[in-house]
């Protein structure tokens, strides 16, 4: 089982590098380092890069996790020891079901509920704190952002962040729960001192599952987004894209060479979330094996 | 105190009844040596704890049946009798610790100083910190050093000492035994210590936040008899201050510690309390034939 995911995982890295190999080529280091993406027009120079797109896609899953990991947790910790038991089990099937649905769902959910609501966010945080370079608004646009796109990924990272944080959380050995309420703990205290630093390494690992499913994803940045090749930190400001949305964007109308590139930067969101998925795996193991 | 039993009853210091089955007359002589020996509390005790008509219920499996016993303060109290009679279990009604359990139920009162811990309205935080626990493995925070582990109770409960930290760090691992191994190395995490030093450590811990009273469920069941020993000491010195209640399966264990010991037992239902008195006369003079039967070690 493992070994012919193995297979097909290497397959298909093959398949892109090779296919892209010519964009790799042609380009060279510029086509992760260089911001515009110009495919020749009749003899003209191809000049392909990738660098916005890379930096988009970091931002954007940054928002989702700066926003959706904190949710998770304290709903990972409700339903851990807040809930009452007649509702518990209910509700934590319910979560463990959300997190193996396809996430563009919610996603279809956070189009139609959220956007409006983030809108409104945008608004204020650019009111308050519009200072901070970050916020920064340069046209008063707020319908299509980096930061909307990062609040719809948010809503459809949460249910796996929460399982996998809950799942942690409800191993925390119980003589440290009790040692903590013998000494005259709240709950919250108790939290604080044994819950959190014992699930920290696990919630880490759950946000790094998250942020796979995050920066793979198409549709929902797709549509809240105009991809442009520019890097852009004002997170409010409406333009961006990652590569996921980027390679949907424009494959349909892709000459030859221009599809070459596309395949390529197909390849380079592969490693990304090869590295990702690695690294998680990597901190969920351990934590399990230490138990810390 | 401790040299005299310790050549008397060396392979006696472990947990496991099978291996050795003591007799009446080594047990109630310890308990007498004991006895001499104590010195009566002289700390600023209160009244002491005093349960009354307890019961308690796990879903509808009655655990135990109308249990009343009195503490007084500055005495060490051990509960005995075989598994399953419901000590460990009346142990933690005394400090609110038996409702975690799901499904646990509880009646009766529990009265610290005169007032039930169990009245409406009661801050159970604040009756954990009166009545302290000690449990039957050692659970320091791994996360936290020594010394943040001896502090732990002030940080969790949001209450300041008196005294300042350094001095009462002292203090407290001092009166656990524990000081003089750690004090050059407070900064260093938990885990790193012996389970013996592990369990002095979570008795420093729970001394940090000024208990009155002391619970303590098989503190030495998981310890080599060494450690038994250093915990047993560490229990006489502070009964000097304290009201100390011990759950044991080692009679060995009752009779060199406590001043009072409590017999439960179970005979299929729910578990009861059969006898209790002074220690040296509940080893050498019983009422109850079965709290006979079982300090002669003829079952259990």
């Amino acid at each position: 089982m493992s070994m012919s995911s193995l297979l097909i995982l290497t397959l298909i890295g093959l398949f892109l590098s090779v296919r892209g190999f010519q964009a790799f080529q042609t380009q060279g280091l510029g086509f992760i380092t260089k911001v515009d993406w110009t495919a020749g027009v009749d003899g003209g120079k191809d000049s392909f890069g990738l660098g916005a797109m890379i930096i988009g896609t970091l931002v954007i899953s940054a928002i989702a996790l700066v926003i959706g990991v904190p949710l998770s947790v304290l709903t990972a910790l409700f339903l851990t020891f807040y809930a009452p038991e007649r509702i518990k089990k209910a509700l934590v099937t319910l979560v463990d079901l959300m997190a193996s649905f396809p996430s563009i769902l919610f996603g279809l959910w956070g189009f139609i509920v959220l956007m409006p609501m983030a809108e409104y966010w945008a608004k204020l945080i650019h009111k308050y704190v519009g200072w901070i370079p970050l916020f920064k608004m340069p046209s008063p646009a707020y319908t299509r952002s980096p930061f909307i796109a990062g609040v719809v990924l948010a809503i459809m990272i949460i249910p796996i962040v929460t399982s996998v944080s809950r799942e942690i959380f409800g191993q925390t050995p119980l003589d440290r729960i009790q040692a903590a309420y013998a000494l005259g703990a709240t709950r919250w205290a108790m939290i604080k001192a044994v819950v959190l630093p014992f699930g920290a390494s696990g919630v880490v690992g759950g946000a790094m599952l998250g942020l796979g499913r995050a920066l793979g994803e198409t549709v929902a940045v797709y549509s809240v987004l105009n991809i442009v090749f520019k890097v852009n930190f004002q997170v409010l400001y409406g333009f961006g894209g990652n590569i996921a949305s980027m390679i949907v964007g424009k494959w349909g109308e892709a000459s030859l060479s221009e599809s070459k590139a596309l395949l390529a930067a197909g390849f380079v969101l592969f490693v990304m979330t090869l590295l990702v998925n690695l690294l998680a795996n990597f901190i969920v193991r351990r934590t399990v094996k230490t138990g810390k | 105190m401790m040299s005299t039993v310790n050549s008397n009853n060396e392979e006696n210091n472990g947990e496991d009844m099978s291996i050795t089955t003591p007799s009446t007359s080594s047990l109630s002589s310890v308990a007498a040596n004991h006895a001499s020996q104590r010195q009566p509390g002289n700390a600023p005790l209160g009244s002491g704890l005093e349960a009354r008509g307890i019961h308690a219920w796990f879903g509808k499996h009655h655990a135990l049946e109308n249990v009343s016993l009195d503490f007084a303060a500055g005495t060490v109290t051990a509960l005995i009798g075989p598994s399953g009679c419901g000590k460990s279990t009346f142990i933690r009604t005394l400090n609110r610790m038996h409702e975690f359990i799901p499904s646990a139920a509880m009646a009766g009162e529990v009265l610290l100083d005169g007032k039930d811990i169990y009245e409406a309205g009661t801050d159970v935080t604040k009756i954990r910190l009166q009545i302290g626990m000690v449990f039957q493995k050692p659970n320091p925070f791994p996360s936290m050093t020594i010394g943040q582990n001896v502090l732990s109770g002030l940080k969790l409960a949001q209450i300041k000492s008196p005294k300042n930290n350094d001095d009462l760090l002292e203090e407290c691992l001092t009166r656990a035994g524990l000081w003089t191994e750690v004090k050059d190395r407070l900064d260093a995490h938990a885990g790193g210590l012996s389970g013996g030093q592990q369990q002095r450590l979570c008795i420093a811990r729970s001394l940090a936040v000024n208990p009155k009273v002391l619970l303590m469920d098989e503190p030495c069941s998981a310890l080599d008899p060494g450690s038994t020993l250093r915990i047993e000491d560490t229990i006489g010195q502070l009964a000097q201050t304290m009201t100390i209640i011990i759950v044991t399966h080692n009679m060995q264990q009752a009779a060199r510690v406590s001043d009072y010991t409590a017999f439960f037992l179970s005979d299929g239902g729910p578990g009861q309390m059969i006898e209790v008195g002074p220690t040296n006369e509940m080893f050498s003079r019983p009422k109850d034939q079965r709290t006979e039967n079982y300090v002669s070690g003829r079952f259990g």
